[in-house]
This record gives C-alpha cells, sequence and structure tokens, in this order.
C-alpha cells in the first residue's frame, strides 16, 4: 500500500489538518495580543511569557512550527504539481462562477509568509535569541517587556501600514481556506456545510480584524 | 447575427498551434453554437479551406463528446449545459468569441479543439464497477435501497465523462469526475463491497495520469453540464481516508 | 443462392431457447483463449456482449468511432426499459410482454426471437442492479415502474430521463473492467471499412484509425457488428452525429442479407425543425405522452393566426382545441403506439391544422399540472422540461410545448437467425444492427432492452455453437492475401473520394438525400413517390462520386473524410430503403402505403402476400440486390388487425 501522504488526497489531508491546526493557534495568539490593549502590558508581558517558557507550549512550539512547514511545503508542493498539469496555458482567462480568493490561495499565501518572516524577526527572535529586548519588573519578577515593543513598533505608520496589509490578505487567505479544510477533510453536509461556511466567513474576517485593531488602536490613542 | 471568431487551430499534436480569426455572419439565434461552426466549416470547404476539428455526437447533452473551452469558460456562458446545447442567442451580435480546446496534461490535443480523454477510461478501467460477471445475480428486487441513497447515487451517477470539470480547474483536477463515480457506487450496497479497493485504484490512477490536486475552489461544480455537487468530493476523500487508514 | 435459415428449435414456444441452450455446443474454458471476437460498436448490445464474452475468456476486440466507449448513442435513450417482472402485480408476464411486441410490430416479426426476449427481459434488471445501474425506486427501496407508449401495464424501469445513459454506463463499467482483466481490448476512435471473409466466414475486418487515419487490420474466428441503426439515411433524425450504416453496409457487401430496411420508426414527440442550418433532431421522451395531451386547433383559421403569432394557445378556448388521438383512439388516447401517433400528427398538419412552423403540433401539460401540482410534474419530467427550454426559449410550464415526428430508430438491418448469425457464417448482428425482434414497428422502451438481451444473454451463448467448431482453426495472419485484397479496396475508395475534388460538400449530398427520403420514404409512401426516391437517389449517387469536395488529407483526422464514407453507403441504403417500401404492397407498423389504407386511415397489412421478412443480396455494384422472403409462421399468436380504439 502506498504512503497516504505521496497520494493528492493524503498530501491535501495534510495540508488542511495543518491549516486547522493554525486556526485554533490564531485565536490563542490574538486572545494574547489583545492583552496588549490593556491599560498596563503586565498581563500581556506575563501571557508572552508563560507562551515562552512553558515547557507543554514549548512542545506545542515545535508542532507549531511544523504545522506551518507543512503547510507551506505541501503547499508548494502541490503547487508545483498543479501548474505541471496544465502546461499550455488558456489564452482567455477562465470565467467559471467560483469564490474568488480560492483563485490566489498560493498568491495570499506567499504574503502572509513574508509576513510571517518579518514578524518573527520583530518579536520572536528577538525575545528568545536577543537582549535586546528590555526587562520589566511585574510583581517582583522579570520579564521581557514585549508590550512595550509592541508599542513602540507600532508608533511606526510603516509597520501599522505593514501589519494591517498583511492581514488583509490572511483574511483572504482564511476565507476559502477555512471551508476548504472541512471540505477536504470530507466534512460535506446539506445542513452542516452552510454553517461551517458562514462561520468560516465570520472568521476570517473577526480574527484578522481583532489583529488589524491593535496597531491602529496604539498608533492613534497611546 | 454576426461574430468574429479566434479558434484555436492546431494540426497536430506535434507541432505548434495558434489562434486564427474568422468573421460568420447571418448566424440565427436559434441555432446551436455547434451549428454555427458547422456553417463556418461549410463556409471553409468553399473556399477549399479545412474545416475546424471538434468532438460532438449526440448534439442534445448526453454523450459528452463536445467540449470546447468558449470565452474563458468550458461549455459557454450558460450553465448546467454542454457545448452542443449552447445557442447563439447566449451571445451578443458582434461580440468577438475565443474558442479553445479543454487544456489539461492529460487531454493532450490530437487536432484544432479535439483533444484525447482516454485517461478518463483509464481512471474508470482501474476499478469504476462493480465486479459481477453477467448472469447468476440474485433478483433486482432482493436488495432494498433507500430511495434517498437511491436518488443520490443516481445524481452522482449522471456524469457524462466530459472533461469540462478538469477544463475549469485551475488545478486541471479530475477529482469531480472521479468523485462522480465512487460516490454513485459506495452509496448502493452492491458497490460497497468493493469500496476500499475501488477508491484506492481510481485516486492512484488519477494521480499517476498527471491530473492536478483539488484545492477546492469550486469551479468544477459550477461548470458541470450534469451539475454534479462538490458534496462527492467530499464524500470520495471520506472513502479515500476510511480506505488508508483502515 | 442465398438460403434463409432461421434455425429455430424444436418443442413448444416456452421452452425453445432453454432447449436451445440444453443442447446447442459450447466452448470449453480452454480453448475459449485461443478464438478472438471482434464486436464493431460499444452501445447496448456491442459493450455488453463485449463484457460478457471476455467474462467467458475469449479474447475481445471492441471498435467504436467515438473517442470512449462509453458515448455510444445507446446514451440518449430517456425513457426506460421493459421487462416483463410485474413487480407492480399489475397483470404482466413473458406472454404479455411477448404478445404485446409482437402485435406492436404488426405481426411482423419471428415469434421465437420475440418470445425469448420476453423471457430473458427479467434478468437484464437483475443484470443491470447487480452493476449498480440506479434505477427509480420507490420509498420502500424497490424498484419503481412505471407504464409507457402504449402499454397497459407498468413494466417500464428507469432512470430519471436518462435509462439509456445508467444502462450504457454499467455496461461499459463491466466493458472496462475486462479491459483492465486483460482479456478485452479497445480501439476507440476507430471505423470499420471492410468485412474480410476467407473460405466463406467472417474473418476479420478492415479499419481506420481515425485521428492517424492508419489503415488497420484486425483478424478473429467471429465478427460480431453491434453497429447500430441506419437512422442517419434521411439526414435529420435523432441519431448521433456520427451514427452510420457502414459498417452493416459492408456486411450487406460481403455477403449479409439485409432485412426489412424500409421499416423506419418516426418518433412522435421530438422538437421540431426550426432552420436549414438544423444538423439535428432532439427527442423528448414519450414518457411525456403519460401526462401531456396532445392537440390541434379545431378551426384553420386559429391554427393559422397561432402560426402568426397573433393568438397565443393558452388563450384558445378548450372547445377550440382537437384533442386528435383522444377522439380518435378512446380506449389508448395519448399513449397509442409510436407510428399511429406520428402519423396522426402528419395527418393534421397535412390538412392545415399545424402549429409553430406548421410543421408541429402541441402537448399539453397544463391539465396534469392542475390535477397533480408543478413539483409532481417537475419531479417527473423536470430534465426534459429544462431540455426543451434550453433548446427552443419557451417555458413548458406556461405554454404547451411544440412536438413534431422525427425518424428515430430503424427496425430493419442485418437479417440473422435464431442465433443472431447473418448469412455469412462467422459473422453476427446484435442490436439496433440486426432486424430481428421488432417486426414493422417497435414499441416505447423495447430497444434497450433487446440491445442488452442481445448483448448479455443471447449472443454469449448462441455464438459459442459457431466457435465451438472453430477450435481447431488457427489464428490467421493478416498478411493473408484476403486482406491485402480487403485494405487494396478501401484505399482505393479514399483515393478515389480525394481524387473527385468537386465543388460540393459532403453535407449538402446528404441533406438531398434526406429530403428525398423524408419526402417519399419517410412517414407515407406511394408507389409513385418511390419510383421517383429511386431515380433521385441514382442522381444523388452519380453528383456525389462526381462532385464531392472532401478537403484535406487522409492521413490525419479528417471528419469530411469520414462523412464522405458513410454518406457513400447511406446513398446506397437509401436506395435499398426505397426498394423495399416499394416492393412491399401493404401498410404495416412503420411502413405505410398511401394506397394500403382502412377508410378511417388506418394501416392496412396483408397478410397473405407480405406476412414474410424482406431480405435482400448483394449482387455487385451493377446489378439490382435479390429479394429473399422468409415466411412468418405465428403458432402461437392469432394475427389481427391492431386496433387501438
Amino acid at each position: 500500500m502506498s504512503n497516504i501522504f505521496s497520494t493528492s488526497i493524503g498530501r491535501k489531508l495534510l495540508m488542511s489538518l495543518a491549516g486547522i491546526f493554525l486556526l485554533t493557534f490564531l485565536v490563542v495568539h490574538l486572545g494574547i495580543n489583545l492583552l496588549v490593549l490593556r491599560e498596563t502590558q503586565d498581563a500581556f508581558n506575563i501571557a508572552a511569557h508563560f507562551m515562552g517558557t512553558n515547557p507543554v507550549i514549548k512542545v506545542f512550539e515545535i508542532v507549531l512550527f511544523g504545522g506551518i512547514l507543512i503547510h507551506i511545503i505541501y503547499g508548494m508542493i502541490l503547487s508545483i504539481q498543479n501548474g505541471k498539469s496544465r502546461p499550455v496555458r488558456y489564452k482567455k482567462d477562465n470565467h467559471s462562477q467560483t469564490s474568488f480568493f480560492s483563485k490566489y490561495m498560493f498568491h495570499t499565501a506567499i504574503i502572509v509568509g513574508i509576513f510571517i518572516v518579518i514578524h518573527l524577526f520583530d518579536f520572536y527572535f528577538k525575545a528568545k535569541f536577543t537582549d535586546v529586548v528590555d526587562s520589566v519588573t511585574i510583581n517582583g519578577k522579570h520579564y521581557h517587556d514585549l508590550g512595550e515593543l509592541v508599542i513602540e513598533k507600532f508608533k511606526m505608520p510603516v509597520f501599522v501600514f505593514g501589519y494591517i496589509f498583511a492581514f488583509i490578505f490572511l483574511s483572504f487567505h482564511l476565507h476559502h481556506g477555512f471551508q476548504s479544510a472541512f471540505q477536504t477533510l470530507g466534512i460535506n453536509h446539506k445542513s452542516y456545510t452552510p454553517i461551517i461556511k458562514a462561520f468560516g466567513v465570520v472568521y476570517s474576517i473577526l480574527i484578522p480584524l481583532g489583529f488589524a485593531i491593535i496597531p491602529i488602536v496604539i498608533y492613534f490613542f497611546r | 447575427m454576426d461574430f468574429t471568431l479566434k479558434i484555436w487551430r492546431q494540426e497536430n499534436a506535434a507541432v505548434k498551434g495558434k489562434f486564427v480569426t474568422y468573421q460568420i455572419n447571418d448566424i440565427s439565434p436559434d441555432s446551436s453554437f455547434l451549428e454555427m461552426l458547422d456553417q463556418l466549416n461549410e463556409s471553409l470547404i468553399d473556399k477549399v479551406q479545412k474545416p475546424v476539428c471538434f468532438d460532438s455526437d449526440c448534439r442534445e447533452g448526453i454523450c459528452g463528446a463536445c467540449g470546447l473551452y468558449i470565452n474563458g469558460r468550458p461549455h459557454g456562458p450558460d450553465d448546467a449545459i454542454t457545448t452542443c446545447q449552447l445557442h447563439m442567442r447566449k451571445f451578443k451580435s458582434g461580440q468577438t468569441i475565443v474558442i479553445e480546446p479543454w487544456r489539461a496534461k492529460p487531454f493532450p490535443i490530437i487536432k484544432d479543439l479535439v483533444v484525447d480523454r482516454s485517461s478518463f477510461d483509464k481512471i474508470i478501467e482501474a476499478g469504476g464497477y462493480v465486479s459481477v460477471n453477467t448472469g447468476g445475480v440474485p433478483d433486482a428486487n432482493s436488495i432494498p435501497i433507500p430511495k434517498a441513497n437511491a436518488d443520490l447515487a443516481m445524481d452522482a451517477a449522471a456524469c457524462i465523462g466530459c472533461g469540462a470539470c478538469v477544463a475549469a480547474c485551475k488545478n486541471a483536477s479530475a477529482m469531480l469526475f472521479v468523485s462522480a463515480k465512487v460516490a454513485h457506487l459506495s452509496l448502493l450496497p452492491q458497490g460497497r463491497v468493493e469500496a476500499k479497493e475501488r477508491v484506492r485504484k481510481m485516486v492512484d490512477t488519477m494521480d499517476e495520469l498527471g491530473f492536478g490536486n483539488c484545492t477546492n475552489t469550486g469551479a468544477c461544480e459550477a461548470e458541470c453540464p450534469k451539475e454534479i455537487s462538490l458534496t462527492n468530493i467530499a464524500r470520495l476523500n471520506r472513502e479515500y481516508y476510511a480506505a488508508k487508514l483502515s | 443462392m442465398t438460403d434463409l435459415k432461421a434455425k429455430i428449435p424444436e418443442g413448444p414456444l416456452a421452452e425453445k431457447w432453454t432447449r436451445f441452450k440444453g443442447n446447442q455446443k459450447l466452448v470449453n474454458p480452454a480453448n475459449k483463449r485461443k478464438l478472438d471476437v471482434i464486436v464493431v460498436g460499444s452501445g447496448l448490445a456491442g459493450a455488453s456482449a463485449a463484457a460478457s464474452l471476455g467474462e467467458l475468456g475469449f479474447n475481445v476486440k471492441v471498435f467504436c468511432y467515438q473517442d470512449s466507449t462509453r458515448r455510444a448513442h445507446s446514451i440518449a435513450a430517456q425513457g426506460g426499459i421493459n421487462a416483463a417482472k410485474n413487480y407492480p402485480n399489475d397483470g404482466d408476464s413473458v406472454w404479455r410482454l411477448f404478445h404485446d411486441t409482437i402485435k406492436g410490430g404488426d405481426y411482423r416479426s419471428r415469434e421465437a426471437n420475440v418470445y425469448r426476449l420476453a423471457e430473458v427481459s427479467g434478468n437484464i434488471i437483475d443484470q443491470c442492479v447487480a452493476q449498480g445501474v440506479p434505477f427509480a425506486r420507490e420509498y420502500g427501496g424497490l424498484l419503481d415502474n412505471r407504464s409507457f407508449g402504449g402499454a397497459q401495464v407498468s413494466r417500464t424501469f428507469y432512470a430519471r430521463g436518462q435509462t439509456g445513459q445508467q444502462l450504457l454506463l454499467g455496461a461499459y463499467s463491466a466493458l472496462s473492467r475486462q479491459v483492465n482483466k486483460g482479456s478485452l481490448e479497445v480501439f476507440a476512435r476507430t471505423e470499420m471499412l471492410d468485412l474480410v471473409v476467407v473460405d466463406g466466414k467472417a474473418r476479420g475486418i478492415i479499419t481506420r484509425d481515425l485521428a492517424t487515419g492508419e489503415i488497420q487490420r484486425h483478424s478473429a474466428h467471429a465478427v460480431v457488428v453491434a453497429s447500430g441503426g441506419y437512422g442517419n439515411v434521411f439526414f435529420l433524425s435523432t441519431n448521433a452525429m456520427g451514427s452510420n450504416a457502414s459498417a452493416a453496409w459492408q456486411c450487406f457487401k460481403k455477403g449479409a442479407c439485409f432485412a426489412n430496411p424500409a421499416y423506419a420508426q418516426i418518433h412522435p414527440t421530438c422538437i421540431p425543425v426550426h432552420g436549414s442550418f438544423q444538423s439535428k433532431l432532439t427527442l423528448m421522451s414519450e414518457s411525456l405522452r403519460n401526462d401531456g395531451r396532445i392537440w390541434v386547433p379545431k378551426n384553420k383559421e386559429d391554427a393559422e393566426k397561432i402560426r402568426k403569432g397573433t393568438l397565443k394557445p393558452t388563450d384558445l378556448k378548450e372547445e377550440d382545441r382537437d384533442y386528435y388521438l383522444e377522439r380518435r383512439y378512446p380506449a389508448f388516447g395519448n399513449l397509442v403506439p409510436r407510428d399511429v401517433a406520428s402519423r396522426a400528427a402528419k395527418e393534421r398538419c397535412d390538412a392545415g391544422y399545424g402549429v409553430g412552423t406548421g410543421l408541429a403540433v402541441y402537448l399539453d401539460f397544463a391539465d396534469a399540472i392542475n390535477r397533480l401540482g408543478r413539483d409532481v410534474i417537475e419531479a417527473r419530467y423536470g430534465n426534459l422540461f429544462q431540455m426543451y427550454e434550453k433548446i427552443t426559449d419557451e417555458n413548458p410550464y406556461e405554454t404547451p410545448m411544440m412536438i413534431y415526428p422525427a425518424i428515430h430508430y430503424t427496425m430493419g438491418g442485418i437479417w440473422v437467425d435464431y442465433e443472431l448469425q447473418t448469412t455469412v457464417p462467422g459473422l453476427f448482428a446484435i442490436g439496433e444492427a440486426n432486424f430481428s425482434d421488432h417486426g414493422a414497428n417497435r414499441l416505447g422502451a423495447s430497444a434497450l432492452m433487446q440491445g442488452l438481451a442481445d448483448g448479455y444473454f443471447v449472443l454469449p451463448y448462441t455464438i459459442q455453437n459457431y466457435l465451438a467448431d472453430e477450435i481447431k482453426t488457427p489464428r490467421l495472419e493478416t498478411s493473408h492475401p484476403a486482406f491485402d485484397e480487403a485494405e487494396k479496396a478501401i484505399s482505393e475508395r479514399i483515393d478515389q473520394l480525394f481524387s473527385i475534388q468537386g465543388t460540393k460538400s459532403v453535407d449538402s449530398f446528404h441533406k438531398r438525400l434526406g429530403a428525398v427520403m423524408w419526402d417519399f420514404v419517410g412517414m407515407a409512401r406511394n408507389k409513385e413517390g418511390l419510383q421517383q426516391a429511386i431515380d433521385q437517389i441514382v442522381q444523388i449517387k452519380k453528383d456525389f462520386w462526381s462532385d464531392v469536395r472532401i478537403p484535406g488529407d487522409k492521413s490525419e483526422l479528417n471528419p469530411e473524410l469520414e462523412k464522405a464514407g458513410r454518406v457513400a453507403d447511406f446513398i446506397e441504403l437509401g436506395e435499398l430503403m426505397a426498394r423495399d417500401a416499394l416492393q412491399r404492397e401493404e401498410s404495416c407498423g412503420g411502413h405505410f402505403r398511401e394506397e394500403y389504407q382502412t377508410e378511417e386511415g388506418e394501416a392496412l397489412r396483408n397478410d397473405d402476400q407480405y406476412r414474410y421478412v424482406g431480405a435482400w443480396e448483394y449482387k455487385g455494384a451493377d446489378q439490382e440486390p435479390v429479394l429473399h422472403k422468409e415466411d412468418l409462421i405465428f403458432e402461437y399468436i392469432q394475427v389481427k388487425q391492431r386496433n387501438y380504439k
């Protein structure tokens, strides 16, 4: 029996599972991020510290990076295969009625991917591997003052624009990706699928909006 | 009605093709698209030129032979039809119509707008059947089948194998075609017996033939002349996981 | 001199087939591997026969002109398939199906063949269900039946309006399974151009690969022709664009008799012709007549207003409508057999009551929608209504459909005996390609039954009775002189077609032929017209061979060349049809001679002189064909005037 992950549907299964995992991660990430909007950044810094040091979370961190990598690598493999399956392109663009964003998953993924790399350099690697992040003492304990770093960054218009721009594209990506993940898993039901699709649309708007609101609030109100 | 036609002309698989522009006038709006091409061909024969080759047979939307990519849509600008069921009243007089063959690696061009779709036959040969010999079968009414399942199976079995799903898909994926057959047979008790074997073999063959991967864009469903639903692809996925992971 | 031996087994009617099977010769499994069978055509008959022969262990080669075996024109059959299952408990039986088929065929078919057909009809349904054919079902999960075209019992099994498609895909799946097993090889986009006969036996065929133009040779121990009917002689018909009679015609020229060519069925419910550019006619399933009522205006003035567009059919009062079928045939009403319904429509239109272009009548669902509700009608005929609307741009839920008869099916075909063998040993003909079971008129939903009966349950037995004597015959090398000769003749014919370089397209000749056939050899025929038709066809043939223009090259995909070969054969076949219609001085089923009708305008048979199968033998290009007669003997059925009143 051939390995399931060497077949078209098997690869898609991995894409979808990794995608769904990333969907849940985004919720957690957003929850913590929103803490930065409280009056002090203490809660945010404590949460960030917890995420950075807790051993269980550390395991999940590896899983997370694995998930992202799988999602990216398999996405690339599939896209390359897809490109090869039509060596001669049509002259006239496809006018079939499809969800608009589904046609540009690879393009939106590239933008989101670039953003992730920048994002990691801005915050994650700095906190993890350098001493450039200031320290702050809360209840007698030392923490990286990531909250301050966030506020510092989002006082710069270029960062604000960059982040909002990226989240718009993440929204596009999620718009198709959310419901697509369920379809790939084989979950399609005449009464539940419309609910999944509606929820996916709400999710793809609310989550990126939640992320994007942070730089806006900081830029204008802090 | 008058039209400017930009048609893909290619002598055979080995040579390069190109678009050739033709002008055609006085077409009745009640004429079908293929009848319009018939009239173009008559005029080409009059001018001692080679007529445009295209596949068509039943001309009533069921054999699946015809299939042209017209102005960016397989089977042209109408829903739930084959090319032979497209009528010129769907166009505006004076319009330019671009006509291309199905384009996909597993559908090599034979000539002009004619492509080789034998890869679909290969997928069915891999397992798109119930392994029963003639004779020695039980009475037709010995297995009751819930009407709902029979109806769903019929919905899927309505596939005509025209290839519009592959032509429409940005990835040239054959998942809708494969899923229609897998769903049809897996919904019926007769087909359940070898359901796992079937789905494995059909998907493997589909992959080997070089079709692309499904990215759930839904273009196939939108262009399918028989309105085969994406739910069949979800069912195919389920059947496939069940077969592979058990 | 050809002798028509029907080889009907001895014994009582109900036991003939069982006795035959019990006594026939069989081929043992080890020998089956050594025997090759060629099947030409992949419709219901061809695909089912090929699959069944492959399952038995023979080496099978299947040829079809389409790009896939799944596309044969059986796929377009809509309504259903008959079988004497008696599931609805409404009094059906093998005898009743047999009786209805003989009667429906106007007593011009063989009792033994038809009885066998009825006998195996139930097995077909079992077989198809086992293959996964999704027939319509009741809520209890059992199979649904409906009544169809003139039957008083509900014995028709159906899969929405796509029964032919589902049955063909079932046979195609069985065939595909044999391809996978290696017992069967498919040659798609390949056309049979000649039959190779060696020592009086059919031993192979010459084909042309339509994609490359390559001429190929294939040898076998037996050849089965399942190439369908010849309705396209009429140019406009409900057949597919590529449906042709060339394979059958080459068999005729190599010695197979061609029986009853005049018997062509006109289907009453087709979408009317609407323009000279039209390439084919579309059939609307006859099942529409179950709920639709057929009418024309009672007054010519109203008909004229409707034709001019000044009066809408829905505005015409009930008392101003003439439901002519219900009026003339109160017992059967709108469900009279096809030939009767077709002629009645022609009669009304010829008399000036037609609507649309004048060659159309209404098929009205207003009553049915009122009685059953739009939902029920939509569930029953939704796809047909949709198809009608796509073609005509009119909504049949709101305005009555327009219909007119069109050529649909040909009952005539290659003459075969009880074993489905032609007058050439080793050459078999099945499905619509043979003449055997429908007499002068076929009942609705019986074509699918006959195709599958021949392919699944008859030929796989009877062919062994022949092949059992061929087990010592070695495979024939295709370098045999008979192949050389046949290929040379084919190449010469192709070269000759190209050498003409005339001024007119193939289609222009085909249209001319079609017009002559429709006018003189169509729904109503007479002596004078038929003689005129023969003269005109002879002229068309001359013109064709001196003025046809075929562009392109022979060694490439060249649809004009394909059509030219087919039309050349259609022209000759058209002439034979006219000859046959001329010699049959009676009216029966699909053959209506205006000189022979009752006072009420019904078909008048002449059983004393014409109760025979007319089988024509080819005598050479410059000679008239010779008519042989196989007398039809009715031992079990009382021959009557058909009466649907």
